[in-house]
């Protein structure tokens, strides 16, 4: 039992698909107020585990604790309801829809007023409205995108979309972000961008962050720890300058150099 | 009537004057999280005093330099009154400016204080910092991002203010005081015009200057407290301060700040002010967004468009030459009017417009056109930097497209030798800041200001500029040439964003032209031509034909001497950032020919490829190289004679 308290608490999980173990036997702590990067080759059951945390998937073994909360097997919906956000690899937003209306939606588990009060649009209904609206415009100003509000998502470019999806998740206050490689796909600037929107959330709010990103230049700049799953096992966790230098973490990124014969793991 | 002359003599002064009598009238506006928020009169004169005291807390005195730096914001705007109460002056800068320019500003002006808009700005000073020798503290206005950073020299807007209040109730009467020392003579702000050569130069602007323009502005339009504009232009440019300040105070109208440079179309649109004022680039994007839109639209929404478009400039045309409008017309225009040219400029924002400025350039007499046809009342102005922004305006009745204007009351025009054209009167600036050198060059001992440029007046009585007056050469044969006249040509096409014509004492004149990507790459696509990059774009065979055709149609209205025979498009745009040009997009002419000096050897010696050695300037100074080939091209029909 470490002295600090974690936030997060991720004791010895397990997830196969039949015969497929994703991930094996993986601990994981996860400290208030910390960037935490989780890296490993593809496949190594990072999104596996991220999965899990937000209840997407319900671990084989192990056990998951958000604060004093038992959460190995709540659904989903509850999970962000107990303040967990995330973003996908693969965007998800209602492309149909607005920027305003796709974070409007962030909010859903914070609103309270019912279908009938809400339609009525009158005292309390009218007074949440414009509380979340308002801080609705709070994260389109802290995102910039002033100028996309009234737009459907479908039609902004991809590292925008990124950045939208980012925003829908801070809708939700969320005490901790689980971001699945919100940089994937975009330009140098777009990730710059992107770095200094999650350092920011982190900063200002306090947010934990649990982030998954192949760009190493950025996951060693502005990570806290980093730990490193590869075919599903956790192999390091430590600083950056710690699990740069582990040769297990060489290993699994350029190979063993015994066994080299062919160029290593596919991208 | 004693106070009122007494109120008209400092910008300060006025601003206690609006809020006294306007009071709770909108002063200054600011899309925020959406909204518009509003400070009155009243609500912008405390904030402004509270500023004020705030800085006097912190040791600001009279003659010190505050400088701003940032978009549009009332804190910015009311920072800069706020040093002035104080008898300082002010200093804004381009936010885009490289640092080595943003240093070399700072110091020169020994800006003490520094008001930055956000974490950005301040990230930027933070780099200099220890090249700044004056500066003593940095307040910004935005507190996002800033929680980590706990400097003594850092503060707050808010922290300013909440010491200015204590320091205010600790020193009852201290800011009225400050203000009522002030004089009309003092230095209001400095502007540094960035200059076709050298270092910036910083001309001072006066309180009286500042006043008097506006005084003169306000009564020849006729503005009114109703009235609104839009605050989107660099706060570091002239056109800014003389309006968003200078005006804004006298007429007692109000300003307002879009939410973001990129929503600047979007706000344009909500807001509608009564009054815009654009440069020609941006008068051009917004006849280009129209362009774009019509022949995206239905084929019925298509030709009803071009049918009442081609019915408006007709009309246009026989009203410009003081000819009557047939009934036919007429009726056309004002069916018109409700199908198309109200709708087309509640788009752009322009219905409310009772008036349109463009100046800092000429405008293309097509796009021109195009505006005054569709009811904007589009006019030109003519001014600069040294004479507070103001020398001529076109007055409703007199608009077009060749002239600056009538030279306005209260200011004198004069044509000197070599057709240079000298201003004397209240908008002539002090002089040049700590460089009595260059203020001797351009103020003679009578007053009169060499605006160093070339012109004449026309019958009419309006002012007519051709060019830089010290660019204007002449061809090997003794033809008088005036490069930025044929530039200016070329410009007017869609196509061609930047210009550079190369001729004196040459046996012909030649060109360099970037191609605007926008529009180039839009026609491109349309033609299924893919391509890369600006680079790729630019050297397309069929790009390059494209380009000879617009060089035609200019060549047609140019004297056969002086037609354009052989160009070459540039592998990429002119930049600011590569010294090419200067901030307000004015090319530095002796640069580009230095450094393209390979390309102008081509040209005359018949090459027809050149190789390109660019150097491209990133934002932080960090610099690349290019290597590329560009084609020279002789634009038919016209076969160099040399």
């Amino acid at each position: 039992m470490a002295l600090v308290s974690n936030q997060l608490d991720i004791a010895d999980v397990s997830k196969a698909f039949g015969g497929v173990h994703a991930v094996t036997r993986v601990s994981l702590d996860v400290r208030q107020g910390e960037i935490l990067s989780v890296i490993g080759p593809n496949g190594a059951g990072k999104t596996t585990l991220l999965n899990m945390i937000s209840g997407f998937y319900h671990p084989d073994s192990g056990r998951i604790m958000l604060e004093a909360t038992d959460i190995t097997n709540v659904k989903p919906s509850q999970v962000a309801e107990l303040g967990v956000a995330r973003t996908f690899q693969n965007i998800a937003l209602f492309r149909g829809m607005t920027v305003l209306d796709n974070l409007m939606l962030g909010r859903h588990t914070r609103m309270k007023s019912g279908v009938l009060a809400s339609f009525v649009y009158w005292g309390m209904a009218q007074k949440e409205e414009v509380d979340h609206r308002r801080r609705v415009e709070d994260i389109i100003d802290f995102l910039k995108i002033q100028d996309l509000r009234r737009l459907p998502t479908g039609s902004l470019a991809y590292g925008l979309q990124k950045r939208v999806e980012l925003g829908r998740a801070l809708a939700l206050e969320p005490k901790i972000l689980l971001l699945d490689e919100p940089m994937g796909g975009c330009n140098h600037e777009e990730k710059e961008d992107m770095a200094r929107f999650i350092l920011d959330v982190n900063q200002e709010w306090g947010t934990t962050i649990i982030l998954i990103e192949h760009d190493m230049g950025v996951v060693m700049d502005i990570s806290d720890r980093v730990a490193v799953l590869d075919m599903g096992q956790k192999i390091a966790q430590g600083t950056p300058d710690e699990v740069r230098a582990n040769p297990q973490v060489i290993k699994a990124y350029l190979g063993d150099p015994k066994a080299a014969t062919n160029g290593g793991r596919s991208g | 009537m004693e106070a009122e002359v007494a109120d008209l003599t400092t910008l300060p002064r006025l601003l206690l004057r609006n809020a006294r009598e306007l009071q709770d009238r909108p002063a200054i506006r600011e899309k925020d999280r959406g909204i518009w928020q509003t400070w009155s009169w009243r609500q912008y004169h405390d904030q402004v005093r509270d500023f004020a005291l705030g800085l006097a807390a912190l040791g600001f005195r009279r003659g010190d330099r505050l400088s701003v730096i940032g978009d549009n914001r009332p804190r910015l705007y009311a920072a800069q009154l706020a040093g002035q109460s104080l008898g300082g002056v002010s200093v804004a800068v381009y936010q885009d400016s490289i640092a080595k320019e943003l240093a070399f500003v700072w110091n020169h002006a020994e800006v003490s204080v520094i008001v930055a808009e956000d974490q950005e700005q301040v990230d930027k000073i933070q780099g200099l910092r220890s090249e700044l020798t004056a500066l003593r503290v940095v307040i910004y206005d935005d507190a996002r991002g800033m929680a980590g950073y706990k400097h003594d020299w850092l503060k707050s807007y808010e922290e300013v203010q909440a010491v200015g209040r204590t320091f205010g109730a600790e020193h009852p009467g201290y800011f009225e005081a400050e203000v009522d020392q002030g004089k009309p003579a003092d230095v209001a702000i400095v502007c540094y015009t960035s200059g076709t050569t050298g270092n910036p130069k910083g001309a001072m602007i006066t309180h009286a200057n500042a006043i008097g323009v506006a005084e003169i502005f306000c009564r020849e339009e006729g503005v009114k407290p109703e009235d609104t504009s839009l605050a989107y232009l660099p706060m570091a440019w002239a056109g800014d301060a003389t309006y968003t300040l200078f005006a804004s105070l006298v007429a007692g109208f109000c300003s307002n700040c879009p939410e973001s440079p990129e929503t600047v179309q979007r706000d344009l649109r909500e807001l509608g002010p009564t009054t815009v004022l654009a440069p020609p680039r941006i008068w051009e994007n917004m006849l280009t967004a129209v362009q774009v839109r019509a022949a995206d639209a239905t084929p019925l929404k298509r030709r009803t468009f071009n049918y009442f478009r081609a019915a408006a400039e007709r009309a246009e045309i026989l009203r410009a030459d003081g000819k009557p409008v047939p009934a036919g017309l007429r009726f056309a225009t004002t069916l018109g009017e409700f199908f198309v040219y109200g709708p087309v400029r509640d788009q752009l924002g322009l219905r409310q417009a009772k008036w349109a400025l463009t100046g800092g350039a000429p405008l293309g007499p097509d796009t021109f056109r195009f505006f005054r046809s569709i009811g904007v009342n589009l006019k030109q102005v003519y001014g600069s930097t040294e004479t507070s922004g103001l020398v001529s305006l076109q007055p409703d009745t007199e608009a077009n497209p060749t002239s600056a204007g009538r030279p306005v009351p209260g200011v004198e025009v004069k044509i000197a030798e070599r057709g240079e054209v000298l201003v004397r009167g209240c908008s002539v600036f002090k002089g040049y800041l700590k460089n009595e050198d260059a203020t001797r060059e351009v103020l003679d001992p009578d007053g009169w200001f060499h605006t160093g440029d070339a012109g004449f007046m026309d019958p009419r009585g309006h002012l007519v500029i051709i060019d830089r007056a010290k660019d204007v050469g002449a061809l090997a044969d003794g033809t008088p040439f005036a490069p930025q006249f044929i530039e200016n040509k070329l410009k007017f096409s869609p196509f061609i964003r930047e210009a550079v014509a190369f001729g004196n004492e040459r046996p012909f004149v030649a060109a360099m032209i970037a191609i605007d990507l926008s529009t180039v790459g839009n026609w491109a696509e349309r033609r299924g031509l893919a391509y890369t990059s600006y680079n790729d774009l630019s050297q397309k065979a069929e790009v390059r034909e494209l380009i000879a055709n617009e060089i035609r149609k200019g060549n047609e209205t140019l004297p056969e001497a002086t037609k354009i025979r052989r160009f070459l498009l540039l592998t990429k745009d002119l930049e600011a950032d590569d010294a090419e040009m200067t901030r307000t997009r004015k090319v530095r002419r002796k640069f580009v020919a230095e450094k393209y000096a390979a390309v102008i050897d081509a040209f005359y010696s018949g090459g027809h490829e050149v190789e390109l050695a660019t150097t491209i300037t990133y934002e932080d100074g960090r610099q690349a190289s290019i290597q590329s080939r560009a084609r020279i091209e002789d634009v038919e029909k016209a076969p160099a004679h040399v």
